[in-house]
Order: structure tokens, then C-alpha cells, then sequence
């Protein structure tokens, strides 16, 4: 671990050799989409596209469907009983995520996912980082490890925090330090696309800060899609901006046009604070 | 105008308002009383149990400890239970165990002259006026120890709590992880239910039924171990499902969105942060196993055998041969034999014993899971 910059340097290009990636402008595309959650339909006719590393911001009030999409992206909504697709389709990378052959493993190894309440593993700050390696089908050496963990850490910027104490639990960290060993976990596994729910929801003023520099940083390699609930955080550090009300997507376009002219009264309403 | 009408009827009683005096005395007592009568009642139950584990500590203790070096009686702990025997010999009274018996009978006989016949058969009693009659008195099991019972009963329930905890574990994991709920599922809740309300003795009739007979595995160590674990195995479904359950679903989440499946969550993520909660159970499961008497008594137990079970001849026999148990030796050495002033102190050694042991088997899996929790908790 203590030689690892070297090596790391020395590993890079294997690593990248590794990455079988089909990366496509649009990274992701939802076309006619509904939704429902038993006999209660959570999305209504979706049609959306988000560019490949960019970050994309849903917005929208409580209960509007921005988190049951993002959770559409890696099929996470599999585990909802009764949560089913009753139309149209997802793309990612023009691959239709619902068909047949899927398997939603290997779909959530290219989509990763940050949580909007930190959930690290009540193991060290290693093994959490390593977990997403050591699920995957291979062996992989002790050095490779510790370099993709390092790779990681550094990447979510809590290296340097850690470095001294990767040993110890996980769960040992701060609120935003944990928060950023999870999009840490995340990243090891080398997706291509970040979804994160709400991941400054239970943060103060300062890690989320560190979020949304890292968040900055991160879309350089990533495509990310963030659901907040803070207006000012969509309007820093997205690109992109889609506005959710009841089930419905309203309005979607560039952050800056959304949030100086939207084109819909009612995301006018919602963006200077008349409701939700 | 509300104000003023409170005003002008409390203004008076104001002072008088938080008193105690104001309170009715029949209130104030029956809240004092009340209070005595659940502090008496605690205290009441807190007195039963010092008195009951006194009592066995007090009269146990004699048995198992003692005044010399190296203070516990040590033959108590590593040797068969003997017959006693009490006699008088050169105006001396003598108390030992058989062994050591016979092996006085033949000395004192040689030192007469008359080793030509060491194994007449009844030298001890009625013996003619020509050798110098040892007349004895013999009690069952009064001497000797109970290193047999204990090796029985720590192999009972170490076997026991290993098929009960991984069938109980695979259910509950089946039962919390992949069932989904459902007429099924109620069913299966149903029958745990049930059957842990099933009486222990009608456990030991299924097993005697089942494994003993049916089976044909006779009276043996497994028959023993199915029998407890069949009995057990609520207990620990039931305990392991909640302590399943309890692990935050953010954990579930968080692995399966890295790309694991299903199995590799419970068996990465969820099952290490459950195994505490698990292990609290399998700690009072451990209790019951050791303790009930009523399901070995058909299936497993011997009231006594000469072999350890280690000395047999080959590995399989290991399986199918009868135990002794320290419960079981209990209820033989408190019913089955007459009693006299020397089974006391082998049933309150026992019973001290027996204590002992649960409570060691309970303490390895309390520090096993403190250990475990150390590494997860959330």
C-alpha cells in the first residue's frame, strides 16, 4: 500500500485495457416510458435522452417519480415486488437494459449507484472499497486490490483522509466522509455511469461542498444523474436539468436555461419556491 | 374574557395548586402501594433464584470442590460413576469406589493366606468363619465421578446446535431473503409455531418413533441430536429471521447496486452483520438443549456405560452408540435408585456440574459474538 503510487502508475493502462466500454454521446435514453408500482402508476410517458459524461439533475417535489427513475437505470426497482415496466424502454449506451438477455448484475457493474443514506458495510474502509472487486467472476492479487482501492479512494478524494487508517471500520467515518467512501465503492468497480440519490440529503453545508466538487471532478470520466431536492445544488453542479411533477417529466433542458427561462409555468413555480 | 373568569376562580387555590396536600390521600397510597407491591414482587422472584442457585452451589460445591490441594475433587470430574461401598474392616469404617473395593478385598485376602481363590464370587458376604469377611454395603453410582455425563451432554449439544443452527439458518434466510409473503409463507410460520409449542417429552416420542425405531438408528448420539435439534429448531428460526430482518435493507441495496447477486449479498453483507443477533438465540437454544431431559431419554441416553464415547472401534460407530448426560444422570440418581445419604451429594454435584457446563457453552458463544460485533455492527 505504501508503494502504491508507483505501481499504480505502472498498473493504469492494464486497468484501462480492462474496460470493454461501448460509450455512446447518449448515455442514456428513456423512450415512452411508464411505470407502476402494482396498480399505482409512478411514471406517465417519459421520454427523455442524458449525454454521456455530463451531469443530469432531476429535480421535482416528494413522490413526483425523479427517484423511481434513477432506480429504473439499474433495475434496482426489480427488487419492489409488483414494480414493473407496463411501457416503452430504457437504453443505456443504445442497449435496452429490459430485455431478455440482461442480466441485471452485470448491468448494475456499468451503473453504479450512491444512496441518499450512507450505507457502508459495517466492515474496514478496504473491504468496503474491495467488496465490488471481489463479488466479480476472476481472482484478483493482493496488489491489484490494493491498487484499484487506492485508485478509488483517491478519485472520491477521501485518500488522503484514509490512507493512514484503511484498516478500520468503515463506519468509524464522518456523515460525508462515509458518504464519500460509498461513491468510492462505487467507483472501484469502473462504471460509466453515477446514480446518485439525494447523496447530500443527510449532510451538512460543508460535505456537501466536498460532494459537489467531487461531483465536478467525477464528470470528467462519468456520466452522473443526481435527484436532490436543493434547487441551488441542481443549478451548481448539473448541466443538465429535468423537472418531475406528478409522474411526469415537465421540463428538461440545459441548467442555466431551465433556471433563468424555464419554458413551463409550472417548473417557474417550483424553481422560485411557490411550491413542493 | 375566558382569561378572566380563570383568573377570578383559581386566584385563590393558585398557591395551594402543586402541593402535595392537594392530592386525595387514597390516590397517594394506592400509587405507594402499588409500587411496593411490584418492587416486593421483583425482589420476590430476584430471592427464588439466589435461593435456588445457592442451594445447589452450597450443596454441589461440597461435591465438586475441596479442602486439600488441588482443591476441585478431581476424580468427581474425570472419572465413571462406581459403586460405593461402605464396610468395616480392622475396626475402621471404609468408603470406596469399586475399583479400589476389589483391589483392597484381594490384599486383605492374601495378606490372610488365602489368595488361591481371588474371584470367589462371594467373598464379600457370606464367607465362611475361615477368611476374614469384609461385609459390605453398596450403594449405585455414589462413587466415582461423572466425566462420562459431561462428555455426553457437551457432545449432545454441540451436535444438536450444529443441525439445528444450519437448518435453522437456511430457513430463515429462505424465509426472510427469498419468500415471498404469502399463503405459504403463513403456513410455514404456522407450523414453527406450532411446534414450538410442542411439550419436550412428545419430542422424544417422535424421536424415539422416528430415528429410533423407524430409522433403526437405536438408541444412539444421532438419534439424540435429531431429536434436540427438531426441538430446538423454532427457537433459532424464529430468532435468526428477526436478526435478519434487522439488518437495514440500505445494506442489501448497497451491495446489490455494485453488481452482486442475490446470494453473494446475504452471504457478504447481510449474513456476517445477522451472526450476533443469531448467535444470542443459538445462546438460549443452547440452554434448552443441554437442560431438557424428557427428548434423550428415549433416544439418546444411557442410565450408564462404560465406555467413553471416543473408544470406539471404528469411525461410524461413533454415531450410532448411546451417551450419558448430565441431566439424565440426574433424574436416574434422583428416581431410579434408592436413595440414601450418598446420592444427595451426587445429584447436587451433578446439577452444580451441569450449571457449569451450560454456563461455559453459553459464555463461549457470548465471547464469540461479542467478537463478531466488534467487526459488524451498523
Amino acid at each position: 500500500m505504501t508503494t502504491g503510487t508507483s505501481a499504480t502508475r505502472a498498473a493504469l493502462p492494464l486497468a484501462d485495457k480492462l474496460k470493454p466500454k461501448r460509450v455512446t454521446p447518449t448515455a442514456i435514453e428513456v423512450d415512452q416510458l411508464d411505470f407502476a408500482y402494482g396498480a399505482k402508476q409512478a411514471l406517465f410517458d417519459v421520454n427523455l435522452e442524458l449525454p454521456a459524461r455530463r451531469v443530469t439533475a432531476f429535480i421535482g417535489p416528494s413522490g413526483c417519480g425523479k427517484t423511481t427513475l434513477l432506480r429504473c437505470f439499474n433495475r434496482m426497482n426489480d427488487l419492489v415486488p409488483e414494480a414493473r415496466l407496463t411501457r416503452g424502454a430504457i437504453r443505456i449506451h443504445s442497449a435496452d437494459i429490459h430485455a431478455p438477455e440482461v442480466d441485471p448484475t452485470l448491468l448494475r457493474k456499468r451503473v453504479g449507484m450512491v444512496f441518499q443514506k450512507s450505507n457502508p458495510f459495517p466492515k474496514s474502509i478496504y473491504d468496503n472499497v474491495a467488496y465490488g472487486l471481489r463479488i466479480q467472476r476472476g481472482r484478483r492479487s493482493r496488489v491489484q486490490l490494493d491498487e484499484a482501492v487506492e485508485r478509488a479512494l483517491r478519485a472520491a478524494a477521501l485518500w488522503d483522509e484514509v490512507r493512514d487508517r484503511l484498516h478500520d471500520s468503515g463506519l468509524a467515518l464522518s456523515g460525508g466522509q462515509q458518504q464519500r467512501l460509498c461513491i468510492a465503492r462505487a467507483l472501484a468497480v469502473e462504471p460509466d455511469i453515477l446514480l446518485m440519490d439525494e447523496p447530500c440529503a443527510a449532510l451538512d453545508p460543508i460535505a456537501t461542498a466536498k460532494i459537489e466538487e467531487l461531483i465536478a471532478e467525477l464528470k470528467r470520466r462519468y456520466t452522473i444523474v443526481i435527484v436532490t431536492h436543493s434547487m441551488q445544488q441542481a443549478a451548481r453542479c448539473s448541466d443538465k436539468t429535468c423537472f418531475f411533477y406528478m409522474g411526469r417529466l415537465v421540463e428538461s433542458g440545459d441548467t442555466q436555461q431551465v433556471f433563468s427561462k424555464p419554458a413551463n409555468p409550472q417548473t417557474a413555480a417550483y424553481i422560485s419556491g411557490h411550491f413542493g | 374574557m375566558k382569561m378572566t373568569k380563570y383568573n377570578r376562580s383559581a386566584e385563590p387555590k393558585t398557591p395551594a395548586l402543586f402541593a402535595a396536600a392537594s392530592r386525595p390521600v387514597f390516590g397517594r397510597v394506592f400509587e405507594c402501594g402499588s409500587a411496593g407491591l411490584l418492587r416486593a414482587a421483583t425482589y420476590f422472584v430476584l430471592c427464588c433464584g439466589l435461593v435456588v442457585l445457592g442451594d445447589i452451589a452450597l450443596k454441589g460445591g461440597r461435591t465438586v470442590f475441596q479442602a486439600q490441594w488441588p482443591f476441585v475433587n478431581v476424580s468427581f470430574l474425570t472419572q465413571a460413576p462406581e459403586s460405593l461401598h461402605v464396610f468395616e474392616y480392622a475396626g475402621e469404617t471404609h468408603e470406596m469406589g469399586d475399583a479400589q473395593f476389589r483391589a483392597f478385598r484381594a490384599n486383605a485376602l492374601r495378606g490372610a493366606g488365602r489368595a488361591a481363590e481371588p474371584s470367589s464370587p462371594n467373598i464379600s458376604g457370606e464367607q465362611g468363619s475361615a477368611v476374614p469377611a469384609i461385609r459390605s454395603q453398596s450403594y449405585v453410582y455414589a462413587a466415582g465421578g461423572i466425566w462420562p455425563c459431561i462428555v455426553g451432554t457437551v457432545l449432545l449439544v454441540s451436535g444438536a446446535m450444529g443441525i439445528a443452527l444450519s437448518l435453522g439458518i437456511g430457513a430463515a434466510i429462505f424465509l426472510s431473503e427469498y419468500a415471498k409473503e404469502g399463503r405459504f409463507l403463513r403456513l410455514v410460520r404456522l407450523c414453527i409455531l406450532n411446534l414450538a409449542g410442542v411439550p419436550s417429552i412428545v419430542f422424544g416420542l417422535f424421536g424415539f418413533g422416528l430415528f429410533v425405531n423407524f430409522f433403526g438408528w437405536n438408541v444412539s448420539l444421532l438419534a439424540g441430536w435429531c431429536t434436540l435439534a427438531v426441538m430446538v429448531l423454532p427457537v433459532v428460526i424464529t430468532a435468526a429471521e428477526e436478526a435478519l430482518k434487522a439488518v437495514p435493507s440500505g445494506l442489501r441495496e448497497g451491495s446489490l447496486a455494485l453488481g452482486a447477486t442475490q446470494w453473494q449479498t446475504i452471504r457478504r453483507a447481510v449474513l456476517p452483520c445477522a451472526l450476533p443477533g443469531i448467535l444470542t438465540s443459538s445462546i438460549l437454544g443452547i440452554a434448552r438443549v443441554a437442560g431438557e431431559t424428557a427428548p434423550i431419554m428415549f433416544t439418546a441416553a444411557y442410565v450408564v456405560r462404560d465406555k467413553l464415547p471416543w473408544e470406539v472401534e471404528r469411525l461410524g460407530d461413533f454415531f450410532f452408540q448411546g451417551v450419558m448426560a448430565l441431566p439424565y444422570h440426574i433424574y436416574v440418581v434422583s428416581t431410579k435408585i434408592p436413595q440414601n445419604a450418598y446420592t444427595a451429594r451426587v445429584q447436587y454435584g451433578t446439577a452444580f456440574v451441569f450449571l457449569a457446563v451450560v454456563g461455559l457453552l453459553a459464555l463461549g458463544s457470548i465471547l464469540l459474538r461479542g467478537r463478531l460485533k466488534k467487526t459488524y455492527t451498523w
